[in-house]
């Protein structure tokens, strides 16, 4: 018995031995590919690494849920001269972050991923301002407001982002995300800001204040909520009438787990979300090579097809079909739809980047009075 | 087994006719010797035994904690990026924008970086470490940097156009203070402080200070988590050691439970029984006792904190509670009480000290590890029952301001320090009894 667990061990060592060592194509090889976990990097394997791995057979992908926190996990194993990360899910700001210290990749858009069908090279296809100096999106998602229609009379349900801030016409409370980012922009928003002013608003101390004095109007109705899987269950308790939520998982919670819940679409906070190529990564030219066919129109299309999130082409827009186990169109749940995408505020990674460590604090400062 | 080894085989002095030379072993060597040389392979022997085990600290928590601490004052950012800069600003009284050879030694510094290969690249690093201490200097630093190619003397104009806060003199105040090896901002920050113009430390504003506040909330949670711990525990704990032994084992088990329990499934267990729709609250509200509209929070707020964790730690105040009381003769009430003790003061007199340095030890564990935990407050504590831990862990993982998480843990690795040094002193480290 010992024995056999003995040759297993000595032979498995072996297998990562040989992995590690694989300069040839066609030796096995493995890539470990960060992401976030649960239904989003499920729509990944789906769409992206099976069917990468059926056209490379001698490539596994193993996934790896880190990417909560996978800014400081690029910065620990860049410092320990240890990177053992291919490719990482990641948000525009910690990318931008994490490209100001150099331990991922820059990347040449044109040259490194496929053009469109129609020959329209990369740099143009991707939607406007998504792509950054070392960063590749895969998907808009959108952070939205969802409200229980069971809290509110039939005749009286909210619709609106300055809803949320009313709470003589709509009592109840609301679980809010702990950290500024999105809170401070709904405030201004349903304080009048247009939504193209609101960062210019924002950076300014007055702005800054108007937007607390604003948040001020409901702070004893708000529960904070700190994990994305929290407001649909705060929702789905019944805790709270309102939650702020991101519109995959909030898909989710009401097509799939058939939560009775509505998304408000009014002010919805528009975002990125995509790769990263830690520098000194073990598989460089194999990632790139993944990364060039994951990130082509006819894959981001496919990923629209296990969750609610829209494709970064412009040309992916179109090939957008229906969930691939529900069998519901997933045009009007993409944030992108013209009929959600009315008043979006694009969520302005710079300015976070820049003032997001002051305005933590002083929301961190706000919750705690 | 080195004292079989080295054991050296006596021989009577008087027998072996060597008695001038003093006492000898069987072969020759006096006896000092040998048995010093026996100590010495005992000695050897037994460190070789603990050697893994101090390989083992060193490695995992001394160089850890060491290289912590050392971070929290660590400042290379600035100093390894702009050495020319440094170099034309010293003397610069700080009042007035520097004049145009300190900008010109900036701009040849941005061009000697770009030269670099990117991982070797130094003014990124600096622009967010001069961010931590002025919003959007990160900023202000990577526009230039992507422009600075085609800048033109005079530099001063070209950077003046380029961003606004190179017409700041805050920043180029913070360039010079934290143009240095070694700093004190992360500290400074850690207590709420900040810099002002004349570079002595003042207070920051009243909606920034966080860090002191949720220090002293932090003390406050974990003082009273460790003692509802010894006011559920000690009962348990003194029932447990009356009991006979087979029941006392039954009991054991049910106290030992959560501990095999995963830490997230016993906190969302206190979610389901303490929420507004909770387990808790609908059984209140069908007896009548409270009514619809009035559902207690008792959730995602301080009382949430208190509750999952005083649950969650309260084994760690029954072990140590148990082994003690298990040791203290029954005779001993007995005796107080022959003596015409009420039961009362029995156990308080007789009883309840000998319980003390299971008491103390009890109550030590529980607050060190109260003092650090961060998952639970961040699952069930809401806004008002956050710990310092939370602090630490966003400032680890997500701003990566890792500087000031490490000030903020020394503190509070050297604020824990300091407490049981008092415990020593006031009570008495040697008394503290684990099991």
């Amino acid at each position: 018995m010992k024995q056999q667990m003995l040759k297993t061990l000595g032979t498995s060592g072996a297998v990562s031995l040989l992995a590690l060592g694989a300069a040839q194509a066609n030796d096995p090889v493995s890539l470990t590919i960060v992401s976030w976990g649960g239904a989003y990097t499920q729509s990944q394997v789906r769409a992206y690494h099976e069917p990468f791995m059926e056209a490379n057979p001698h490539v596994t992908i193993i996934n790896d849920d880190g990417s909560a926190n996978a800014l400081a996990g690029l910065r620990a194993q860049s410092q320990a001269g240890n990177v053992t990360w291919d490719l990482v899910d990641m948000l525009p700001s910690d990318a931008q972050l994490a490209c100001d210290e150099g331990i991922i990749l820059q990347i040449d858009h044109d040259e490194m991923l496929a053009a469109a069908p129609d020959g329209t090279p990369a740099s143009e296809d991707f939607l406007p301002g998504s792509l950054g100096e070392c960063f590749i999106p895969q998907i808009v998602y959108s952070t939205v407001l969802s409200y229980r229609p069971d809290a509110f009379p039939a005749d009286n349900q909210p619709s609106s982002i300055a809803d949320l801030f009313d709470v003589e016409n709509f009592p109840g409370r609301r679980a809010l995300q702990d950290r500024p980012g999105t809170n401070l922009e709904w405030a201004l928003y349903a304080d009048g800001v247009a939504p193209e002013d609101i960062y210019d608003v924002l950076a300014t101390p007055e702005g800054v204040d108007r937007a607390f004095a604003k948040l001020d109007t409901i702070k004893d109705h708000i529960i904070f909520w700190t994990e994305g899987a929290q407001a649909p269950q705060l929702l789905a308790d019944g805790e709270v009438a309102f939650a702020t939520g991101y519109n995959g998982r909030m898909f989710d919670a009401i097509e799939v787990e058939g939560m009775e819940a509505d998304i408000i679409w009014d002010g919805q906070v528009v975002e990125w979300d995509g790769w990263v190529v830690p520098a000194d990564g073990p598989n460089i030219d194999l990632v790139m090579e993944y990364l060039y066919f994951a990130t082509d129109t006819q894959r981001l299309a496919d990923q629209a097809k296990f969750i609610s999130y829209g494709p970064a082409r412009a040309s992916s827009a179109e090939l957008v079909d229906v969930h691939a186990d529900l069998g519901i169109d997933m045009n009007p749940h993409m944030p992108t739809a013209p009929e959600n995408y009315f008043s979006p505020i694009i969520l302005d990674n710079d300015f976070w980047t820049d003032y997001g460590d002051e305005l933590r604090e002083r929301f961190a400062n706000w919750m705690l009075q | 087994m080195a004292q079989a080894d080295a054991g050296p085989a006596l021989t009577g002095a008087s027998g072996s006719g060597r008695s001038r030379s003093g006492l000898v072993t069987a072969d020759g060597t006096p006896l000092r010797r040998a048995l010093e040389r026996a100590e010495r392979r005992r000695k050897l022997a037994a460190f070789l035994l603990v050697a893994p085990l101090l390989a083992f600290l060193l490695v995992v928590f001394i160089f850890p904690i060491g290289q912590m601490m050392w971070r929290s004052v660590d400042n290379p950012q600035v100093v390894d990026a702009v050495p020319r800069t440094l170099e034309a600003l010293r003397g610069w009284d700080g009042n007035e924008l520097p004049e145009e050879r300190v900008f010109a030694a900036l701009h040849a510094d941005f061009m000697a970086d770009a030269e670099l290969p990117r991982r070797e690249q130094k003014i990124g690093p600096m622009g967010i470490r001069l961010n931590y201490e002025l919003s959007a200097a990160r900023g202000a630093i990577s526009r230039t940097g992507r422009n600075v190619e085609s800048f033109e003397p005079p530099y001063k104009e070209a950077f003046l156009d380029q961003h606004r806060l190179w017409g700041d003199v805050e920043l180029w105040r913070i360039i010079q203070r934290e143009g240095r090896p070694l700093t004190l901002s992360y500290y400074v920050a850690a207590l709420d402080r900040q810099y002002d113009a004349d570079g002595s430390v003042v207070l920051r504003d009243e909606n920034r200070r966080i860090y002191v506040s949720l220090f002293m909330r932090t003390l406050a949670l974990s003082v009273a988590i460790t003692f509802l711990c010894f006011l559920l525990g000690f009962p348990i704990a003194y029932w447990m050691s009356i009991l006979p032994m087979r029941y006392a084992n039954l009991l054991m088990i049910c106290v030992l439970l959560p501990f095999w329990t995963s830490l997230l499934v016993r906190t969302t267990a206190w979610i389901v029984l303490l929420q507004q729709q909770g387990v808790i609250n609908t059984m209140l509200v069908t007896l009548g006792i409270i009514g619809d509209d009035n559902r207690l929070s008792m959730i995602y707020n301080m009382t949430g904190t208190i509750v999952a964790m005083t649950h969650i730690l309260l084994p760690f105040m029954v072990l140590p509670l148990y082994s003690v009381m298990r040791t203290i003769p029954p005779s001993y009430m007995r005796a107080a009480k022959s003596l015409g003790a009420t039961p009362a003061t029995a156990f308080r007199r007789v009883y309840f000290p000998q319980t003390l340095p299971g008491i103390g030890a009890g109550a030590v564990l529980v607050f060190i590890i109260s003092i650090g935990y961060y998952i639970t407050p961040a699952l069930v504590g809401g806004q008002t029952g956050r710990m310092i831990s939370n602090e630490i862990a966003r400032h680890m993982q997500q701003s990566l301001n890792w500087g000031l998480a490490a000030a903020l843990g020394t503190m509070l690795l050297v604020g824990v320090l300091i407490l049981y040094w008092a415990y020593n002193r006031l009570v008495g480290a040697d008394t503290l009894k684990f099991g």
